[in-house]
């Protein structure tokens, strides 16, 4: 397998680092990096259970080959916030009970902050187009809905 | 009260928006393996031989397994053990695995599965139940002749007399179909070999970890006490975690023990779609007589449900179907049978709600039905039938013990959704977007009911500080259990629910507290817990009555602080009580246990006192359906649920959006493609769940009649939160096209056409697909 060396700045941090020419982001990130707060659901690009930010841009990373990021910015959830600090929007899902089994929030998570990265102030219909990529099997949506609205707000 | 009864943040939230939380396949041991089973190309096939030779050749490759390898049983099961971890002679749906192999790596682990070689004799198959029950048609199981898998029979009454005596007599058919859970976290475990010891511990997204122990036990041959089961954050279950990881543990375990390593299985959604168990589909023929009024006279029941290769939980599903076949209404005379049938199909069990979605679906359809012939408004055919305090229910239970509310949640859910007005206002419409309103009712049993024992155990610890353990053998799926436990003991204990932990289900910590299924958590598992946290106080009491100088009837407690009413200012902390109790050398570590109260029945007739307690749920739907192309979208679902008490009402509301969610795809959306045993839809590209944009708005109403067995008299609200959603859509579609479809899912050929184009839901298509 050929392996090929990646620059890689995830949340904040830089790694230097050898992939295999096939490797996914995803497994990158929970494998390499052991960052397994990004969820994998469906492998397809179909529940967005693995959404991060790569420059700036809300992408599958079951969808990415890491060879490809070389040099780019990756967010995932473990860099959003801390226990001490929470980004508004962990504090709105954990507020507006948006949370159940909790296995598509870090993806909604990323979403959401994409969204609101570039809309702070989305309507009701922006933020149901903005997490359409996360599927959730738990909540009905409703919740979360809610929670992007507050941290909107509280954004402001 | 302080705690419960009111809405509290969940307490695993933090680590799940901090990424923190562990599921299954977060998980990560020294020295792990990668583990994969090579599953069967065939529905139905014998196995001849098996060549794993090459595969263990292969260097990284640490074992390579067979069903020959197994120590103990290769078939687990609840009911009827005859599911096979991995099969031995023959093959009985694409799902069962053949053999499997542990290697360093994912990667190697899968070509070591390419490389092993199995001969098969394809054997015939069946894919369609009623041709499953007929002669000479291909038999699953040795022992079950008819490949009759379950038979209920429920006689009330003289059903020919009832008929005989309706001026009107509706014969309908109605069938639902398959339906996968879908939770977002494919199964994952990891097994580890104890050391020191002989045993293996297990972890993993395993919705109930007893029944996961027991089938290890079985199939590892080792001593209850030897295999450990900690059950890790669930990534969703909805029933569908369980058959399914007692068989990925099993393996893994079995791998584990073989190689002295730690081994990691995680399912792909490909593979979990292929072998987890489904919702059942079921045919469902109703024959109904009522007076020229809309009395309800007489009902004769016969269903088929498919229940797949193995038993799974197919007696206790279809047992819930033939307890409340005849929906929350009186009727004197009823006959029902229901058969439970062996396939070639993939193997269906346990899905929220349990047998209760597609009786649902086909009572409530057929209300509407004989409504229109009567000419009746099916909400007074409702009001007429519906249970009231003291009716007796089909297996001749009489209900009162617990607050009837049927007609109180129909009657709310009418209000709210302005049905009367919309109703008329929708009656005539004309152009090509046509607006429908719609009602659904029901009424469930609580927990297990006469499926079996019922009972189970929770644990409170004080520690010396005033920092409090639960405990639990039931489990956090996500629904939110962990929160109510919490709120339960700091409610029973007068302290802030930041003191409480909640530790992880750990099959060696706590007695086996039976399964997490039925919407039971709340009113067996919240009964445990205020049993323990109770004995706690007691012990605690003791220790305040010396401090304060005053009898118990006359303190109060809350707010981390106990106090004499009469004088608060005489009152002590909850820690200078803990300390007190602690400087006497008292425990203050309590296991509460929790019998279900009697329940009877009599298999032969039907009849008895099936459930405990009753909940009762009513939910309209208002649609609009596009009548050049059938699309259906929903505009609105009110839904209004009994729960007794809502012990967290914004985790109660959670469980009715979600449930709605589910409720929805069943009606509209989801359906698994099986033809002849092979599954089509194998991931989320052709198996389509509601997303956010599918969702309309959701007006949930918590209607609270505390009921006298339940926590401070909380009930129900898991499951009965999607049984009513599909007929209430489907009785809206009719009204906005004028047409009943009586299959499920509601899709855009059956809303335009009437029918499906799809011609047998067992047959293969033409041409593939
Ligand atoms: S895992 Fe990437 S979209 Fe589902
Ligand atoms: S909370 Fe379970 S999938 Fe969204």
């Amino acid at each position: 397998m050929n392996k090929l060396p990646v620059i890689l700045t995830v949340n904040g941090r830089e790694y230097k680092l050898t992939v295999d020419a096939n490797e996914r982001l995803l497994d990158t990130l929970r494998q390499q990096l052991r960052l397994t707060g990004t969820k994998e659901g469906c492998g397809i690009g179909e529940c967005g259970a693995c959404s991060v930010i790569l420059d700036g841009k809300l992408v599958n990373s079951c969808m990415v080959l890491t060879a490809q990021c070389h040099g780019s910015r990756v967010e995932t959830v473990e860099g959003l916030g801390t226990a001490s600090k929470l980004h508004p929007l962990q504090q709105a899902f954990i507020d507006y009970n948006a949370i159940q089994c909790g296995f598509c929030t870090p993806g909604m998570l990323m979403a959401a902050k994409a969204l609101l990265d570039k809309k702070p102030d989305p309507s009701e219909a922006e933020i149901r187009q903005g997490l359409s990529g996360v599927l959730c099997r738990c909540t009905g949506y409703k919740q979360i809905v809610d929670a992007v609205k507050a941290a909107a707000r509280e954004d402001k | 009260m302080d705690t419960v009864n009111k809405p509290a943040r969940r307490v695993d939230a933090l680590g799940k928006v901090l990424g923190e939380s562990r599921y299954g396949a977060d998980l990560s041991f020294e020295g792990m393996l990668y583990g994969k089973v090579l599953r069967a190309p065939y529905p139905h096939a014998r196995i001849l031989s098996i060549d794993t030779a090459r595969a263990l050749a292969l260097p990284g490759v640490e074992a390579v397994l067979t069903a020959a390898d197994i120590p103990g049983f290769h078939t687990f099961g609840t009911v009827i053990p005859n599911q096979q971890v991995l099969a031995k002679e023959v093959a009985r749906y694409q799902g069962d695995g053949v053999a499997m192999a542990a290697a360093a790596t994912p990667a190697l682990a899968q070509q070591a599965l390419d490389l092993i070689r199995v001969q098969y004799q394809e054997l015939a198959g069946v894919f369609d139940p009623a041709r499953a029950m007929e002669e000479g048609a291909p038999l699953l199981h040795a022992d079950c002749p008819g490949n009759i898998a379950a038979h209920h029979v429920l006689e009330k009454g003289e059903v020919e007399k009832g008929f005989a005596c309706s001026d009107i007599i509706l014969e309908r058919e109605y069938e639902t179909q398959l339906v996968e859970h879908a939770y977002i976290e494919p199964e994952a475990a990891v097994a580890v070999p104890q050391t020191g010891n002989r045993g293996v511990t297990v972890y993993g997204s395993i919705q109930n970890p007893f029944s996961c122990r027991k089938a290890l036990s079985r199939i590892l041959g080792l001593k209850l006490n030897e295999i450990r089961v900690i059950q890790s954050f669930m990534g969703g279950s909805f029933g569908g975690k369980d058959e399914v990881m007692s068989a990925l543990c099993a393996r893994a375990a079995l791998l584990a023990l073989k190689t002295g390593k730690p081994v990691k299985m995680v399912n792909t959604r490909e593979e979990s779609i292929r072998e987890g168990y489904k919702r059942h589909p079921y045919k469902l023929k109703y024959k109904v007589g009522a007076t020229r009024e809309g009395k309800l006279m007489a009902m004769e029941i016969k269903i088929i449900a498919d229940a797949g290769a193995y038993a799974s939980q197919t007696p206790f599903v279809t047992w819930r179907s033939v307890v409340q076949a005849t929906g929350p209404y009186e009727v004197p005379h009823v006959r029902t049978n229901i058969y439970g049938v062996y396939t070639n199909n993939c193997y269906t069990g346990a899905f929220r709600g349990f047998g209760s979605p597609q009786i649902i679906f086909a009572q409530e359809s057929l209300l509407d039905e004989l409504a229109e012939e009567l000419g009746i408004e099916p909400l007074e055919l409702r009001r007429l039938n519906g249970f009231r305090q003291g009716s007796v229910t089909a297996t001749g239970q009489k209900l009162d013990n617990h607050q009837v509310s049927l007609l109180e949640v129909v009657d709310k859910a009418v209000e709210k959704s302005a049905y009367l007005t919309k109703r008329r206002q929708y009656a005539a419409q004309r152009g090509r977007f046509r607006k429908g309103i719609g009602l659904a009712c029901s009424f469930r049993g609580c927990s297990l009911g006469a499926e079996g024992v019922d009972a189970t155990g929770a644990m409170v610890s004080v520690q010396y500080d005033g920092s409090v353990y639960v405990y639990s053998g039931l489990a956090e799926n996500g629904q939110g259990l962990q929160t109510i436990f919490s709120q339960i003991a700091a409610e029973e204990l007068g302290i802030s629910l930041e003191r409480v932990r909640f530790m992880e289900t750990d099959t060696a910590l706590i007695p086996d507290g039976g399964p997490t299924v039925a919407s039971r958590s709340t009113l067996m598992g919240g009964n445990a817990v205020r049993l323990a946290a109770a004995k706690v106080r007691e012990t605690l009491l003791g220790a305040v009555l010396e401090k304060l100088r005053a009898a118990a009837e006359e303190l109060a407690w809350g707010g981390d602080k106990i106090w004499v009413k009469a004088d608060p200012r005489r009152s002590i902390s909850f820690e200078e009580a803990v300390n007190a109790a602690c400087a006497k050398g008292e425990l203050l570590t309590q296991l509460g246990w929790y019998k279900a109260p009697k329940v009877t029945w009599d298999d032969r007739h039907g009849q008895g006192d099936a459930y405990f307690t009753y909940v009762y749920g009513c939910q309209v739907a208002e649609v609009e359906v596009d009548m050049e192309t059938g699309y259906t979208r929903v505009l609105k679902i009110t839904a209004v649920h009994d729960v007794g008490r809502a012990i967290n009402p914004e985790t109660v509301r959670g469980q009715i959006y979600g449930g709605v969610a589910q409720g929805l795809g069943y009606a509209l959306l989801e359906e698994v493609q099986q033809y002849e045993g092979e599954i089509k839809s194998l991931n989320f590209d052709e198996y389509l769940i509601p997303g956010i944009c599918d969702m309309p708005e959701i007006e949930a109403i918590i209607v609270e009649n505390p009921d006298g067995y339940g926590p401070y008299g909380a009930k129900t609200i898991g499951e009965p939160t999607l049984e009513v959603t599909a007929p209430a859509i489907a009785s809206a579609v009719a009204q906005a096209t004028g047409r009943r479809v009586r299959q499920l899912p509601l899709d855009l050929e059956r809303v335009l056409l009437g029918r499906s184009l799809q011609k047998d839901r067992y047959k293969r298509r033409e041409g593939g697909c």
